[in-house]
């Protein structure tokens, strides 16, 4: 069997060796990626702009950014025929090809993230050192963590007024740097789609900034979803812990989910989703009014094929219904909560559409392809590009949050920038 | 550091970089493999001569060990049914491997048209294979450069180097490109530039028996394919992606896909 021909169904006149070749894990690509970039945006608009009100959920979702930066590869490399070669992507970069680009593009991002984290935290490991060097029983855990701590501070132990001033101004500067490169990072992956000549629905310069804005979105609606989460977690740990230590403190003094950072950071979600709509709009509107010879077919998968997924799932779902949740009067955490979860599969049903619905009509344009989801895999192949491959993706980045949690603390405590 | 320190470091910096570069020179297997602007293969296919026997996709497989029963094909054979209503019908079942057997029509999904003689207003055949574009988005796309232009104009792919990101096949707008089933690369027809470049036709030519393909040099004022390229009416496929195909076409006509 050739690669695709395990998913792809034939109708009508298509080339022979057109397949849908881009699967699942291509449309887990650019979600990732979107995820990251959002989740920075979002903890720079407290830094960069000073929206105070998003001081708590900005040290989360930069924390968060930097546990979905490794996943952002992933489902690339789980779809290349030849992964262990992955490499020489960078050993021979091509640079007429945009996603050579890629490696490059992601390195730089990820340490401008890393040193930001280190200008946040650094105040904070130093402190955590002293006060672990002091301890005499100290656990193994606690001695691990100083000298992870010690090794991390690299060198940079002045805590004095002035140094943590300086960085702040650190946490400023690179956040501010950061906007644009976490955009680049995502609109270059509208990019990838949006330069590729053969394919009619793809081909728009506007897809980099469509890419970027429900970027945006879907980031900062899981931020939002994530934060309220962890605090719910939180809060339940504490009460069975107190059950058998009432020394420790009681769920009401660590503070549940704050509403109004909620609230706020909704605000935000909903103003680039009404960006990411009205782009998306214009893009549909203006294919139908220039009807250019690839106007027919693509009518044919919009309107006909993929009607339910586009417009019932993705404008209607993904789109309508979280909006209107948001924006009726007296937003409540658990309408936050059903809220992001829509947006968020509303982004992922418009990554789907992009990259599925771009494969479903044949270069032909006289044919239509259709992909079955792999569910229950027979093989190696159609695990990866299948359900569970994506589902293994997806929960990656939760693994390495919860890690990286533990080193950089969250929430509360005492406050390092 | 003096002026004169200075001059002589520079010198020394220069060179250093010029060696590498040149090194890299030497051993540029664009310019190695075929550095002769003399030669630039193109290929012509006569639309009118076919007959859609399928023996070229058969040739084309046993000599490009494409899996013999694999639905995937360097090169491919399209019939085309235009009925008087104007609708058109087209198909190329096991991309013509085995010819056109049956007056049926190919739909997909298992299901076949019969088109009943007195409907037809006129059915063709037309083979495709790789354009060898001139300006290929292919190489333009590929992140490794694992595709490549030769000097005389062929596209190649490099098995060893390509990481089989299908962005190629994705970027390709005549849909020639696949995955071949065994290596996991990139594949596609490459004119036999096993072949040519040993002063043979490639297999496909070589295996029509009705003189449908030809293979030629377009610097070569005296080569048939460039006469009739330069003096007849030719016709390229989807002009409008600016590819600039080099596989022309008599007999093309506006229902071609
Ligand atoms: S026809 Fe396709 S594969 Fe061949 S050179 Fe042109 S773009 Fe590349
Ligand atoms: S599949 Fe191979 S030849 Fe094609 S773009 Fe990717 S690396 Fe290049």
């Amino acid at each position: 069997m050739v690669h695709g021909e395990a998913w792809t169904v034939k109708e009508l006149f298509v080339y022979p060796n057109e397949y849908i070749y881009w699967t699942i894990q291509i449309v887990m690509y650019p979600f990732l990626t979107g995820l990251v970039a959002g989740a920075f945006v979002l903890s720079s608009l407290y830094h960069v702009f000073g929206v105070k009100q998003l001081k708590e959920i900005a040290r989360f979702s930069l924390v968060f950014s930097f546990a979905l930066l490794p996943c952002a590869p992933m489902p690339l490399l789980l779809h290349l025929q030849q992964p262990l070669r992955n490499h020489h992507v960078l050993m021979t970069p091509h640079f007429t090809s945009a996603i050579a680009a890629f490696g490059i593009v992601f390195i730089t991002y990820g340490m401008i993230v890393a040193s930001e984290l280190w200008f946040v935290y650094r105040g904070h490991f130093v402190a955590t050192v002293h006060v672990l060097r002091e301890k005499r029983d100290r656990t193994l855990q606690e001695t691990g963590l100083m000298r992870l701590y010690s090794l991390l501070v690299l060198g940079a132990w002045d805590v004095s007024h002035h140094a943590l001033e300086q960085d702040e101004k650190g946490v400023k500067v690179l956040a501010g740097v950061g906007i644009p490169v976490a955009c680049f990072l995502h609109g270059y992956a509208g990019f990838i789609f949006g330069s590729v000549k053969a394919n009619a629905l793809w081909m728009t310069p506007l897809m980099p900034v469509i890419f970027i804005c429900s970027a945006v979105v879907s980031g900062i609606a899981l931020c939002i979803l994530t934060y309220i989460a962890t605090m719910e977690i939180r809060k339940l740990m504490a009460a069975w812990r107190r059950r058998e230590n009432p020394a420790l403190p009681s769920p009401t003094d660590l503070g549940g989910v704050e509403e109004n950072v909620v609230r706020m950071t909704s605000r935000y979600l909903v103003m680039f989703l009404i960006l990411a709509i009205t782009l998306e709009l214009l893009d549909l509107i203006f294919r139908g009014y220039t009807a250019v010879k690839s106007w027919d077919i693509l009518r044919s998968v919009i309107y006909g094929k993929d009607f339910t997924a586009i417009f019932v799932l993705q404008y209607g779902l993904g789109n309508l219904v979280p909006f209107v949740l948001f924006l009726l009067p007296g937003l409540t955490v658990r309408r936050a909560v059903v809220g992001t979860i829509l947006v968020l599969f509303g982004v992922f049903m418009m990554r789907w559409n992009v990259v599925i619905g771009g494969q479903a009509f044949s270069a032909s344009f006289a044919g239509f392809m259709h992909y079955h989801l792999p569910i229950w895999p027979h093989d190696f192949e159609t695990f990866k590009e299948g359900l569970f491959g994506a589902l293994a993706v997806g929960a990656v980045p939760f693994v390495f949050f919860v890690i990286l949690a533990r080193i950089f603390p969250v929430f509360g405590q005492r406050d390092s920038h | 550091m003096d002026r004169r320190e200075f001059l002589k470091r520079s010198m020394l910096v220069v060179a250093g970089l010029a060696v590498p570069a040149a090194a890299l020179e030497l051993i540029d297997p664009e310019r190695l493999l075929a550095a002769r602007p003399e030669l630039r293969w193109a290929f012509l296919v006569d639309a009118y001569a076919c007959v859609g026997c399928g023996f070229c996709v058969k040739a084309c497989k046993l000599e490009n060990e494409v899996p013999y029963d694999a639905n995937v094909s360097r090169t491919w054979v399209e019939r085309y049914v235009v009925k008087r209503d104007g609708s058109v019908l087209i198909d190329s079942p096991r991309a013509a491997r085995d010819g056109f057997t049956t007056g049926k029509i190919e739909l997909g999904e298992g299901k076949y048209a019969e088109v009943p003689a007195g409907e037809i207003e006129k059915s063709f055949f037309v083979p495709k294979l790789c354009n060898q574009c001139e300006n290929p988005p292919c190489v333009q796309v590929c992140p490794v450069g694992a595709t490549y232009q030769t000097a005389d104009g062929v596209v190649l792919v490099d098995r060893k180097w390509c990481i089989g990101c299908g962005y190629c096949i994705m970027g390709c707008p005549y849909g020639v490109r696949f995955f071949h089933p065994v290596h996991h690369v990139a594949e596609k027809c490459n004119f036999c530039y096993h072949r040519i470049s040993r002063g043979m036709k490639s297999a496909c030519v070589d295996a029509c028996p009705f003189g449908a393909r030809k293979i030629g040099n377009l610097r070569d004022p005296d080569d048939p394919v460039t006469k009739t390229v330069l003096a007849g009416r030719v016709g390229i496929l989807k002009e409008e992606y600016g590819t600039k195909p080099q596989v022309y076409y008599v007999g093309l006509t506006r229902e071609v896909r």
